[in-house]
C-alpha cells in the first residue's frame, strides 16, 4: 500500500505548479475577473500546450488518456492559482460526451477539446437549483427528426465562452443531452452576478432551439448513471480545486503570522494564532486525504467510490470555506480589503462549496448509502 | 499511488487472521474492565503470554529482541487485524509501544538482556512515571528528586495519572538529578522496581467511576546506579523519544474500534423510534450520522497517509501529533453524536451496558491523556509551520 503520489506525478505536480506561477499570477487573475468572461486566449492555449486540456481523455482522441490521480495533481495547483476560465466546464462536459456520446461524437468533441479548440460546460441546473439530475425538468420535446428545446437554465458556468453547451433536459424515456452550439439559433446567455468573479455563472434560456436527433449524445441506455459518472469526475476535480485554495491560504496565512508584528513581536508566537493555523493545516491535509482517495477509487472503478466522491466533496466544501474563514481572521483587517488576494479564494471556495452540491447535500447522498444501503 | 495490500502484506494479514481467529479467547463476562491486580487484570496477563507465545508481541522490535522487524504497514494492518477479531487487549501497552522500544534505543546491553523478554510475554508490567501534579503538559518542570547515595539514587517525590501503575512491576520515572541545571538538563531517566521499599500507589477514580490511573509516592526509595537509562541528566532526551513514541501510535486499532461503534450506532438508529419514525429516518441526525461517517473516513486516510509517510522515515515526526488530534476530538464529537441519536435512554448504564454513556464520559479524557490537544496543535505550530516557539 502507498499513499503517496508516484515519482511521474510528482514531477507533473510540480511542473504545473511552476506553469501557473508564471503564467496565472494574482494580477492577472484580477485583470480576468473584471472582464465579462474571465476568459484569456493566450492562457488557454498554453493550458492545451501542456496537454492538460485532454489529461484524461484517450489517446485516441488526442488526449494524454493520463488517470484522474494526475488530474488532481495538476488541478490542485489551479486552486491555489485560482484559475478562472472554463476549465472545468469543460472537464465536465469532456467526461460526460466520453460517456454519453457515440464514436463519431467523441471524435467530433473530444479531439478538438485535447487539442485546446473546443470550450464546452453543462446545463443542469433550473429554477430550484437542485443538483440531482432526477429534478431536471426542462423538456425536449421530439417533432419529427429534431429535439426542440424550450425553457430556462441557471448558474451554467462559462456559457458565455462555451463553444458548446450541453443541456441536460428529459424527453418521455428520460434524461436526454443536448449539444447546443454557440450562437445556436433562439438560445440567449445572460450573466448572472455571484459573490465569485473567477467563474462566471449565466442564465440561458433556450426558445424553441433545434437540435437534430441525430445529435443528442444517446449512446447509453443509462443516461442518469452516465451523467453521475461524469460528475464524480468533475466533482473529484473541484475538491483537488479546493484542496489548492486551502493550500494557499494556509500558505500566505503562516507567512503572515510570522512576518506580521504586534506587541513587538510576530504574532505567529501566540497560541491564540497558532491553533488557528493548526487547525487550518489539519483542514487542508484531510481535504488532501479525502480529494486522493476519491480520484483514486473512481479511477480504480472501486464499490466505494461514490461514497468517497461524496465524502471528499462534503469535506472539502465545509473545509474550504472554514480554512478561508480561519485565514481572513488571522490577517485581521487587510484580509478583509479587496487589495489582498486571500477575497478571491475565500470567494472562490465559496462557489465551489455551492458547485455540484453543498456539503449537505453530499451528507444526505452519505447517509442514503450508509445508513439505508447497509444491510 | 496504490491503496491495494501487496501480495506479502496480504499473505501477512491471513496469517495472523488465522492466528487470531484460532486463538482470541470468548469475550470477558467478568463485571469489571478496570485493569486492576483482579480477575480481568489475570485474564489479560495470560492472553499476552498466550500472543507472545505465538510469536505476535513486539512486532516493531528487532528481531534480536524477540520482536518481528516489521514494517509499519504490518504494524498497521496488525492493529486492524486485532480490533477485528475483537481481541482482548494486550495488558503491558506501555511497555510494549513506549518503553521497551526506548530501552532498544539507548539501554545498556545489561538492560536489553534482563527488561525486553519479559515485556513481551506480559511476566512483567511497566508503567510509565512522568506527569507530576505541577509537571503535567510542562513535563520537564517535574520536581521528583534523586539524590546518590553510594551506588544508589534516593528517589522522593510524587507523579500522577501513571497508567497501569496499580498493576506494574516496573516504571521508567523521569527525575531530577541536577537542580541547580536549567530544567531540561537536571534530568534522568531510571529503571525502577516498583515493588521496592518506600512506592505507595494510590488509585484515582475517574469521572466513569473506575480506575485506570494513578499518584504514585516514592519515600526514600533506594534505586541501584546501574538502573540509569541512557545517561545522567540527559534524561530528557530520552523522555522524547519515549514521548514520540507514545504520539506514533498507529490509529488503525483506533479506528476499527471506532468503526465497530459508528456501524452499532447505525443499526440501533434503525430500531429507536421517536416521532413516528426510525430516527435513522430523522433528516438532521441523517446529517450528523452522515458527518461522523466522514469524519471517521478523514482519520482512517490521515492514518494511511502518515503510515505512507512514516515508512520513509527513520524517527516519528508530527504525523503522531497529527492523529492524535484528529482521534481524540473525533471520538467525542461521535460520542455526542450517539447520545442524540438514541436519545433518553443513551444516558443510563443499562442501555447497552452503558457503551454510550461510558464512551462519552472517557472521551473527555481522550483530548487531555498523551498530550493535551492545545499541546499538539503547539507541535503542528511549531514544527510543521515553522511559527516561533511560544513557551
Amino acid at each position: 500500500m502507498d499513499f503517496d503520489l508516484s515519482k511521474a506525478q510528482k514531477l507533473l505536480q510540480q511542473s504545473s505548479r511552476d506553469f501557473f506561477v508564471r503564467e496565472c499570477k494574482p494580477e492577472r487573475v484580477r485583470e480576468l475577473m473584471a472582464t465579462e468572461t474571465a476568459y484569456d486566449e493566450s492562457l488557454w492555449r498554453a493550458i492545451a500546450d501542456q496537454g492538460w486540456t485532454g489529461l484524461i481523455i484517450p489517446e485516441e482522441y488526442g488526449g494524454l488518456g493520463l488517470g484522474l490521480v494526475d488530474l488532481v495533481a495538476v488541478v490542485e495547483e489551479m486552486g491555489r492559482a485560482c484559475l478562472p476560465g472554463p476549465f472545468l466546464s469543460t472537464l465536465w462536459a469532456a467526461a460526460l460526451i466520453e460517456r454519453a456520446g457515440s464514436e463519431g461524437q467523441r471524435k467530433q468533441y473530444l479531439e478538438p477539446i485535447s487539442a485546446g479548440d473546443l470550450k464546452a460546460t453543462v446545463a443542469l441546473l433550473e429554477e430550484e437549483a437542485d443538483w440531482n439530475p432526477a429534478a431536471v425538468t426542462m423538456r425536449a420535446e421530439k417533432d419529427g427528426k429534431t429535439f426542440k428545446l424550450r425553457g430556462r437554465k441557471e448558474y451554467v458556468t462559462d456559457a458565455a465562452v462555451a463553444d458548446v453547451i450541453i443541456c441536460v433536459a428529459r424527453d418521455n424515456d428520460g434524461l436526454v443531452f443536448l449539444p447546443v452550439e454557440k450562437g445556436a439559433r433562439g438560445v440567449k446567455i445572460t450573466p448572472m452576478s455571484g459573490l465569485d468573479q473567477t467563474r462566471k455563472l449565466y442564465s440561458v434560456d433556450f426558445d424553441d432551439v433545434a437540435i437534430q436527433e441525430a445529435d443528442a449524445l444517446a449512446f447509453t441506455t443509462k443516461p442518469q448513471d452516465a451523467f453521475e459518472a461524469a460528475t464524480d469526475i468533475a466533482n473529484v476535480a473541484i475538491c483537488a480545486e479546493m484542496v489548492g485554495l486551502m493550500q494557499w491560504t494556509l500558505d500566505a496565512t503562516v507567512d503572515y503570522a510570522k512576518t506580521r508584528q504586534q506587541f513587538g513581536r510576530s504574532i505567529g508566537i501566540y497560541q491564540a494564532v497558532q491553533h488557528q493555523c493548526a487547525d487550518m493545516y489539519l483542514m487542508t491535509e484531510s481535504a488532501r486525504s479525502a480529494a486522493y482517495y476519491a480520484a483514486w477509487t473512481v479511477s480504480e472503478n472501486d464499490p466505494a467510490a461514490k461514497l468517497a466522491v461524496s465524502v471528499a466533496k462534503s469535506y472539502c466544501s465545509d473545509g474550504a470555506r472554514e480554512v478561508g474563514n480561519r485565514g481572513v481572521q488571522v490577517h485581521g483587517g487587510i484580509g478583509f480589503t479587496w487589495e489582498h488576494n486571500i477575497h478571491l479564494y475565500y470567494k472562490r471556495a465559496k462557489s465551489s462549496e455551492i458547485m455540484f452540491g453543498d456539503a449537505n447535500y453530499h451528507r444526505e447522498k452519505v447517509a442514503s448509502k450508509v445508513i439505508d444501503e447497509a444491510d | 499511488m496504490d491503496l491495494k495490500l501487496t501480495a506479502e502484506e496480504m499473505r501477512f494479514r491471513d496469517e495472523l487472521r488465522a492466528w487470531l481467529q484460532a486463538n482470541v479467547p470468548p469475550p470477558w463476562t467478568g463485571t469489571t474492565h478496570e485493569e486492576g491486580k483482579g480477575p480481568y487484570f489475570e485474564f489479560l496477563r495470560k492472553w499476552q503470554k498466550k500472543v507472545f507465545e505465538g510469536g505476535w508481541t513486539g512486532l516493531s522490535w528487532p528481531k534480536e529482541f524477540g520482536g518481528r522487524g516489521a514494517r509499519l504497514i504490518e504494524q498497521s494492518i496488525f492493529q486492524e487485524e486485532w480490533a477485528r477479531a475483537e481481541a482482548p487487549p494486550l495488558i503491558n501497552v506501555l511497555g510494549m509501544s513506549l518503553i521497551g522500544p526506548t530501552i532498544i534505543a539507548v539501554g545498556t546491553e545489561d538492560q536489553k538482556k534482563r527488561y525486553l523478554s519479559k515485556i513481551l510475554s506480559g511476566e512483567e508490567i511497566w508503567c510509565q512515571g512522568f506527569s507530576e501534579p505541577n509537571a503535567g503538559s510542562d513535563v520537564a518542570g517535574l520536581s521528583t528528586k534523586a539524590m546518590i547515595d553510594g551506588d544508589h539514587f534516593i528517589v522522593n517525590g510524587q507523579k500522577i495519572w501513571t497508567s497501569l501503575a496499580h498493576a506494574a512491576d516496573y516504571c521508567l520515572l523521569l527525575v531530577r538529578t541536577d537542580p541547580t541545571a536549567p530544567k531540561h538538563k537536571g534530568i534522568t531517566a531510571l529503571l525502577v522496581d516498583m515493588h521496592s521499599p518506600g512506592v505507595t500507589v494510590r488509585p484515582l477514580k475517574q469521572m466513569t467511576a473506575d480506575s485506570s490511573f494513578n499518584e504514585v509516592f516514592f519515600d526514600n526509595v533506594r534505586v541501584p546506579m546501574s538502573n540509569i537509562l541512557g545517561e545522567i541528566n540527559r534524561g530528557w532526551g530520552t523522555a522524547i523519544a519515549t514521548l514520540m513514541n507514545e504520539r506514533a501510535h498507529l490509529g488503525s486499532g483506533i479506528y476499527i474500534q471506532f468503526k465497530k461503534n459508528f456501524d452499532t450506532l447505525i443499526s440501533r438508529s434503525r430500531e429507536t423510534r421517536r416521532g413516528g419514525r426510525a430516527v435513522s429516518q430523522d433528516p438532521v441526525l441523517r446529517q450528523k450520522l452522515a458527518q461522523s461517517h466522514i469524519e471517521l473516513e478523514i482519520f482512517r486516510l490521515t492514518t494511511m497517509r502518515a503510515l505512507s509517510k512514516m515508512q520513509h522515515q527513520s524517527i516519528p515526526g508530527p504525523e503522531g501529533s497529527i492523529l492524535k488530534l484528529q482521534w481524540s476530538e473525533l471520538n467525542q464529537r461521535l460520542a455526542q453524536t450517539s447520545m442524540e441519536t438514541l436519545g433518553a435512554q443513551s444516558q443510563l448504564w443499562s442501555t447497552d451496558e452503558g457503551r454510550w454513556v461510558y464512551n462519552f464520559l472517557r472521551s473527555r479524557g481522550n483530548t487531555i491523556e498523551a498530550g493535551t490537544s492545545e499541546i499538539q496543535r503547539n507541535i503542528i505550530a511549531e514544527r510543521v509551520l515553522g511559527l516561533p516557539k511560544s513557551y
